[in-house]
């Protein structure tokens, strides 16, 4: 569930900007679309309490951003939030079941193997457990960075442009597995996009266009010279 | 407790995810401690050899030649006698007021490189040092050897008791290779128990045994012989004053009225150490300075772990990571190396004070062991341990802000 009113934000010495109202439901499918410097990344970094709003309120997976300490923030990304960047980052330094069970180090919580295997294997990718990141094909490697994701049943599930360099096959499979995860464990599917593509697979989905306030900051800028 | 040990399994894998940097920086880590503990080690164990040699003698009297070539000679048995000096002038000093004790040593012949020492039952007693085979010796020509030099005679399955009643011939000379006094052969009567002292490395007899093999070696007629037992000499004598105050004056009256040399192993031994003293702070020096080197080491490599690891370390917290756990993660990391590297810098240490132990004692000189651990050794991993947090500490903290955000922008 997302639900934001009135949200602005600004980086110190630079112009609010302000976001268009959203209301996404528990399990909901929500599309962000926007080119890049359209504020489409500090849109996620306030949904994901990684950046605090200068107005207007914030309800993401039943609480109210903004008020909290940065460790209960912390402890709330870890509980409630599960993230696919587009960069995948998965660390080299580990194997695929080590690199999944950074989620459970990072939120404090005991390592679960049962639950590292079966979230490879929803996702078509148990056999590659003891594998190095650098032996992964593309798609294997956006396979487990997803499993990782929803290892810990996220009820928001943030994807970043996942289907860039992808071809139309790959992309719709991606895009597929993604929405049978966010399904798997009732999470609210967030897709940052650029991509026609996404919007022609998802035609239910509620879209925020992020380009067109970016145009109107534009002919603010202009009326104002 | 379990976050720990997987904080500790998590920073190994990020540690050895780099091998070469690892395996360097633990190289320079641990050669610096080992410099460090083999000073600590040989230190100590030259003062305690010191101290135990020295302990209770005031005044060492000989010819006259250099003070410390006196006291090497005559108390570590290291170095060459300065001369010899005449019995009755020994004798004299026995019935001096101020002097409670001497101890008459006649060096000048050697069994395989373990000298041959004429001197009283007092020498012994002095040390405390105890019969582990055997007797005392009763007669001329009866010998006790020290423990070392007993190691160092035996034929294989002729250690210890079995070494009683063998015979041996000194040869002259403090090298071994001079003139072997054939006709003169020992009988070893008793074997000591080891000491840790400079018995260890002698034989001892009476210094009847010396005046034996010398006056008979050199006289050609019994006219000869009976000159020679009028003019005996001894080599050194050690002194132990009757009263603190004798120091003011009993060496400098040796030293003016008499044709003797007296040196005060306190000074002579203060001034040895401080020539020492120069090598042990240039090694200190060097290890000091290897270990800034391995911090400085250890620093750049975590630094740029932390600057090849930004996404990995903003994708922990973006998991929900408080910034607390991703620095200690890097902080884990350079305690492990720290770790690591005390294990083997201790180990290295004591491998090298017992190689340069061997070597000491393959010259004849102060014994130096691997084999001990000091409390101070305690101090090697704090130390370690220190350098390596001081070195993670701008790291860590440059992990401890990272911003999440950045993962968002496709830069």
């Amino acid at each position: 569930m997302i639900r934001t009113r009135g949200l602005a934000h600004a980086y110190p010495g630079t112009e609010r900007r302000r976001y268009p109202d959203v209301d996404v439901r528990q399990g909901g499918t929500l599309l962000v679309r926007g080119r890049s410097g359209s504020g489409k990344s500090t849109w996620l970094a306030l949904i994901a309490g990684l950046r605090g709003a200068a107005e207007g309120d914030l309800f993401v997976a039943g609480l109210q951003i903004g008020t909290q300490r940065g460790a209960e923030i912390d402890a709330w990304r870890a509980r409630c939030i599960g993230f696919l960047p587009q960069k995948l980052h998965l660390s080299s330094a580990l194997n695929v079941a080590d690199n999944l069970a950074l989620s459970y180090f990072a939120a404090g919580r005991p390592r679960d193997d049962a639950a590292i295997a079966q979230a490879l294997a929803r996702v078509g990718v148990a056999e590659l457990a003891a594998r190095r990141p650098h032996q992964l094909s593309g798609g294997q490697a956006q396979r487990v960075a997803l499993a990782r994701a929803v290892l810990l049943q996220p009820e928001l599930l943030l994807a970043d442009e996942p289907t860039a360099s992808l071809d139309d096959e790959a992309a719709a499979s991606a895009l597929a597995l993604l929405q049978d995860s966010a399904a798997a464990c009732g999470a609210t599917l967030v897709i940052a996009t650029h991509d026609p593509r996404v919007l022609q697979a998802l035609p239910g989905a509620a879209v925020l266009d992020l380009n067109q306030i970016g145009l109107q900051a534009n002919v603010d800028k202009r009326q104002k010279l | 407790m379990k976050q720990i040990a997987y904080l500790a399994r998590l920073s190994w894998h990020y540690l050895w995810s780099r091998p070469l940097a690892a395996v360097l920086n633990l190289l320079l880590l641990t050669l610096g401690l080992a410099a460090i503990t083999l000073v600590l080690l040989v230190a100590a164990q030259l003062d305690r050899a010191f101290e135990r040699n020295l302990g209770g003698i005031d005044l060492v009297v000989g010819a006259k030649g250099s003070p410390l070539q006196l006291i090497l000679s005559g108390v570590f048995h290291i170095d060459v006698p300065t001369g010899n000096i005449a019995l009755h002038e020994v004798q004299a000093l026995e019935q001096h007021p101020l002097v409670a004790q001497v101890i008459p040593l006649s060096l000048g012949d050697s069994y395989r490189g373990y000298r041959i020492v004429g001197t009283t039952p007092g020498y012994a007693a002095h040390y405390g040092a105890v019969l582990a085979h055997g007797r005392a010796w009763q007669a001329p020509m009866e010998a006790v050897l020290g423990a070392e030099a007993a190691r160092g005679m035996a034929r294989p399955g002729h250690e210890g008791a079995a070494l009683l009643g063998a015979a041996f011939v000194g040869s002259h000379g403090l090298g071994g290779g001079g003139h072997a006094h054939g006709e003169h052969p020992y009988t070893v009567a008793g074997v000591l128990a080891p000491c840790a002292c400079v018995l260890d490395r002698l034989i001892l007899t009476s210094t009847e045994s010396v005046w034996q093999v010398h006056e008979h070696a050199t006289a050609d007629d019994e006219e000869d012989l009976a000159i020679l037992r009028q003019e005996r000499e001894v080599t050194v004598a050690l002194l132990r004053y009757r009263t603190p105050l004798a120091a003011v004056t009993l060496p400098r009256h040796i030293n003016a009225g008499t044709a003797l040399q007296a040196a005060a192993p306190a000074i002579e031994v203060t001034r040895l150490l401080r020539l020492l003293g120069v090598g042990a702070d240039v090694l200190r020096a060097f290890g000091g300075v290897l270990l800034a080197v391995a911090a400085l080491s250890v620093f750049i490599a975590l630094w740029n772990a932390v600057r090849e690891r930004r996404a990995d370390i903003a994708m922990l917290r973006m998991l929900g990571a408080p910034p607390g756990r991703v620095a200690g993660l890097l902080l884990c990391e350079a305690l492990w190396l720290a770790l690591l590297a005390s294990a083997l810098g201790l180990l290295l240490g004591h491998g090298l004070a017992e190689v340069l132990g061997r070597v000491l004692l393959a010259q004849g000189l102060l014994p130096v062991s691997g084999w001990l651990w000091l409390p101070a050794e305690a101090g090697v991993p704090l130390l370690a341990m220190g350098v390596a947090a001081l070195a993670a500490l701008l790291p860590a903290l440059q992990a401890y802000r990272t911003d999440v955000a950045d993962l968002l922008s496709h830069t």
